[in-house]
């Protein structure tokens, strides 16, 4: 891990576009990214990522410096990214809702 | 000094337990009734539900009877079923253990059946009260690593943490196993450089493929709903944070599920069926691939979990280490190790390793994981088919010989 230790988001490699979240992160908290000092676009949990840089539809996104999906929605430096806004590059995940007849797409 | 339990195949144990298998659903009320009123948290219950045969669910439990962590067999048959208790019977006959096979229907029924049993367990318990106790040594070891309820922390935290202390046992000349390769998939060509030798590696990112392709026909990745509450977002994400836990060794080989590794060093278990899907998911649920695990030899499994697992397992302890400092507040009864303290910077990733290693030297030593005290004793085998590994799956196959 690169960060400080008192910051609440880890840098796991350089390469990477996204960050952890070393704790809950509260909306409108201020977090310095790169240098760059910007609030917090929402409440994001432990264990879930936000962007480093802005990214768009169809970029790669990097964690432990290797792909682990892509984006499909705008998303901006410090915005929380996960289902609603990534996608895997291999196999759709399901959800609670999900009955297993769905069609594959 | 670790005193283990010697076995006549050479093997050495850190328990001494007695099983009663139910060979068949129809037997299942009669096997778990004795292991009640046995009330001795060293007898356990296991078991197969199918009414057909399948040579995989034979061989997983031939290899779980004469497990070295196993002192004696009680095989519990309704009697019209199509499991194999004949062969069952005499494999274990074979190594010298103690074994008794009942049948409900020649036994006069429940009630009966139920008495003979509690008594036959009591007897078996006397006889091996007599095994060996010989020295035992990190180098008999064989530990292998599950995850369970994975979030974003599991990768942080927990898994690594568990690569550190694989690291060190394959050091001291443990054998080491990870698995489901389902929970790989995104990284098999990193995977595939660690490997011994190149006709290795292109057989890790051949068994990685064989897992891509049978999930995308079941139409799921391996990949709950919790994964994603938990931060993970996509099946490669989870997979990054999963292949942590095998640590930075080379690997030495890829194993099947029953396959027990020939050599020291870290093995990948390789747990998707070969052929079209026939039977369904891989593995139904976690403890699936940990009885797959316990079958390769493993003596004790190493169990991360960030969401909060609490399973343990028949015949070999649990080790339950919490990633996520949340879960850990919530459910602290559970967990032998909290992970978590890494996230606050409190512990590092050798620390932790470090305590799980010492966790593994003492429940070899005697001691109980929590989920062993607890009495979890979690088990479940179902239809699955597979082809032996083929000549480049296992280049030091001839160390151990």
């Amino acid at each position: 891990m690169t960060s400080a230790e008192s910051s609440p988001l880890i840098l796991l490699h350089d390469k990477d576009n996204v960050l952890a979240c070393r704790r809950r992160i509260n909306s409108g908290e201020t977090l310095l990214i790169d240098g760059t000092t910007i609030a917090a676009r929402g409440t994001i949990e432990v264990g879930h990522k936000l962007a480093r840089v802005d990214l768009g539809p169809g970029d790669v996104v990097l964690k432990y410096g290797v792909p682990i999906g892509s984006i499909t929605q705008p998303t901006r430096i410090g915005e929380h990214v996960h289902t609603h806004n990534m996608k895997s590059d291999y196999i759709a995940i399901t959800t609670r809702r999900s009955t297993g007849e769905e069609k594959k797409s | 000094m670790m005193l283990g339990y010697q076995r006549s195949d050479g093997r050495k144990g850190i328990r001494n337990v007695i099983v009663v298998a139910y060979l068949v659903e129809c037997a299942h009320h009669v096997a778990r009734r004795i292991v009640d009123v046995s009330a001795d948290m060293d007898v356990h219950l296991i078991g197969f539900p199918g009414c057909y045969p399948n040579a995989y669910s034979l061989r997983i439990m031939k290899n779980l009877c004469v497990h070295p962590n196993v002192g004696g067999v009680l095989l519990v048959s309704l009697g019209c079923e199509g499991f194999n208790r004949e062969a069952l019977h005499a494999a274990v006959a074979a190594t010298g253990r103690p074994v008794e096979t009942l049948v409900i229907q020649e036994r006069g029924g429940t009630v009966s059946t139920i008495a003979t049993g509690v008594n036959a367990v009591a007897a078996m318990k006397a006889s091996i009260a007599q095994t060996p106790r010989v020295p035992i040594g990190l180098e008999d070891l064989v530990i292998a690593t599950v995850c369970g309820g994975s979030d974003g922390t599991s990768g942080l935290t927990a898994n690594p943490a568990v690569g550190k202390c694989f690291d060190r046992l394959v050091e001291r000349g443990s054998t080491c196993i990870f698995e489901e390769t389902g929970e790989l998939i995104g990284c098999e060509h990193i995977m595939a450089e660690r490997a011994v030798t190149p006709a290795l590696g292109a057989e890790i990112e051949a068994c990685v493929a064989k897992a891509a392709h049978y999930y995308t026909v079941m139409g799921y990745g391996s990949f709950a709903p919790g994964n994603a509450d938990g931060g993970l977002t996509t099946q490669e994400e989870k997979s990054m944070g999963a292949y942590a836990k095998s640590g930075e060794s080379p690997i030495s080989g890829v194993i099947k599920p029953g396959d027990v590794p020939p050599s020291n060093g870290l093995y990948l278990l390789d747990v998707v069926p070969d052929g079209e899907p026939r039977f369904g998911f891989p593995n139904i649920n976690d403890n699936a691939e940990i009885v797959e695990l316990i079958a390769c030899g493993a003596h004790i499994t190493l169990f991360t979990t960030g969401r909060g697992s609490v399973v343990g397992s028949a015949i070999s302890p649990v080790i339950k280490i919490c990633a996520n400092p949340d879960t850990y507040k919530r459910m602290p009864d559970d967990m032998d190790v909290d992970a978590g303290r890494i996230l606050n910077g409190e512990a590092t990733l050798d620390e932790v390793g470090g305590e799980i290693f010492d966790k593994i030297v003492a429940l070899a030593a005697g001691g109980r994981s929590i989920s062993e005290a607890l009495g979890h004793q979690e088990f479940i085998l179902t239809y699955k088919s597979f082809e032996p590994v083929g000549p480049a799956c296992l280049p030091l196959r001839a160390r151990r010989a």
